[in-house]
């Protein structure tokens, strides 16, 4: 099987051959073997990282959003071969050791999900805000939530469980 | 899996993109960012038979202001141009449209020349660039060319680029001195399509009089379009509260869009008057 590095030089992955590709997602190597129009959320998903939600599919809902060198991706817009060499972060890379984190304590605190199913998308969402702009304002953070889609909160305990786990994040920084 | 099977390759640099592309034929499509290529992939709008990648090709990402002018490279992300706080004056347009585009996510991937290639009657980036008269260079295997933002849109999703042509770079030209920018838009929610789109350039006179505005429209219709009329009649005008308000009358009055199932096109007009009074009154304002 052709590893996608090794095509570069030679000759056009063809449409449905599978093809290796390297994604490090949590630290970890993830032994993915796909055809080229594999999107990055199928890739995880197929390699047991199923807290990544697909729900529309097509870029409108934001269920599928993970963080690509730190960043949010909707990862059902990106194939899995435009991934290879980045730093993917999941759901499940969130809660690290064992503890949960503070985005995951205040989603709970707040009842900021109902029927879970857009949560970890919100989460990576925020995570990834938070990273960048760990300041943002709460009309910064409003916008920045409405990408994604929540049908069972109306998305205001989401917004205040973000900027509760903000205070939280800052007080830990001093 | 959504998308429909293609071949992919990852191209190294921008020649052996262009290389790549006229070796794969006609349904060849370059993918950059993906933010609008994924969607129209998933829906099976497009089945492209090679995809080639330029996601990676750094040497289009720059944006440059020299002797007044600004080239913005294709690979240019939408966040890019929303963070940098000196695209401001004559260029302040292209950053607030940058920002209206989409949500967050996307606007750190998506890029400036796929936006244009991808020709959204509603997308923020074709109207700014028909009011700020860009000028696309286009390249492909056989060559350059030069496309002028007025003959580079075709119709709804449909451009003049030919296969296996990519728009490496948008330049705009130095504008007159004093000349200053703004961007509206309506969406019934943040990150939504506009319902109509306004992007306002001009400049003033030491009298306080307008010169050289340029007034450009979009979601009225398949392509944006110029307010030739409401342009005219501000120029050599000083621009006071009641001649924004005549050139907002008559940017809705020359236009004619079409409803659909969000907004009528009665409404759209509104918008139109709505969004170009208040893009005047911010260039009042604002000063």
């Amino acid at each position: 099987m052709p590893h996608v590095d090794q095509h570069l030089s030679g000759d056009w992955l063809e449409a449905d051959e599978s093809v290796r590709i390297r994604l490090v997602a949590n630290d970890q190597e993830l032994p993915v073997e796909a055809p080229p129009r594999c999107t990055l959320a199928d890739a995880l998903r197929d390699n047991g990282l199923k807290g990544t939600r697909l729900g529309c599919e097509q870029g409108s809902c934001g269920a599928c959003t993970v963080l690509l060198d730190g960043r949010p991706v909707r990862s059902c817009l990106m194939l899995a071969v435009q991934a290879e060499g980045g730093r993917l972060e999941t759901v499940e890379g969130l809660a690290a050791g064992g503890e949960l984190h503070a985005l995951q304590r205040a989603f709970h605190d707040h009842g900021a999900l109902q029927c879970g199913f857009c949560t970890s998308g919100f989460l990576m969402l925020a995570a990834g805000l938070l990273r960048e702009e760990p300041d943002a304002g709460r009309e910064r953070i409003r916008e920045v939530l409405s990408a994604n889609l929540c049908r069972c909160t109306g998305g205001g305990p989401i917004l205040q469980a973000v900027l509760a786990a903000q205070r939280e994040l800052r007080g830990g920084r001093g | 899996m959504k998308p429909p099977p293609f071949a992919y390759r990852r191209a190294s640099s921008l020649e052996e993109a262009l290389r790549l592309a006229a070796e794969a034929g006609e349904d060849a499509k370059f993918i950059a960012g993906g933010q609008s290529l994924m969607p129209l992939l998933a829906l099976r709008l497009s089945r492209p038979s090679h995809l080639v990648d330029i996601n990676r090709l750094q040497e289009l990402g720059g944006v440059h202001q020299e002797n007044g002018a600004l080239r913005v490279g294709a690979l240019v992300r939408h966040a890019t141009l929303e963070r940098s706080p000196d695209l401001d004056g004559p260029w302040q347009a292209l950053r607030e449209a940058a920002a209206l585009i989409g949500h967050y996510p996307i606007r750190l991937r998506g890029t400036f020349g796929g936006s244009l290639a991808h020709a959204d009657p509603a997308a923020e980036l074709p109207v700014v660039s028909t009011a700020l008269q860009a000028t696309f260079i286009a390249r492909s295997a056989s060559g350059e060319r030069e496309i002028p933002v007025s003959e580079f849109f075709a119709g709804p999703l449909m451009t003049v680029l030919e296969p296996g042509e990519l728009v490496v770079e948008a330049r705009f030209p130095a504008p007159s001195p004093g000349t200053r920018s703004v961007f509206e838009e309506f969406s019934p929610r943040a990150g939504d399509f506009a319902f109509a789109a306004a992007a306002v350039v001009l400049a003033a006179d030491d009298g306080g009089r307008v010169r050289n505005a340029h007034i450009a429209l979009g979601g009225v219709a398949a392509i944006p379009v110029r307010a030739h009329e409401a342009e005219a009649a501000l120029e050599g005008e000083v621009l006071t509260g009641s001649a924004a308000q005549e050139a907002a009358r008559l940017a809705a009055a020359g236009c004619d869009p079409s409803g659909d199932a969000h907004a009528s096109g009665a409404y759209r007009k509104e918008l139109v008057a709505t969004l170009v009074g208040r893009a005047l009154s911010r260039l009042r304002e604002e000063r």
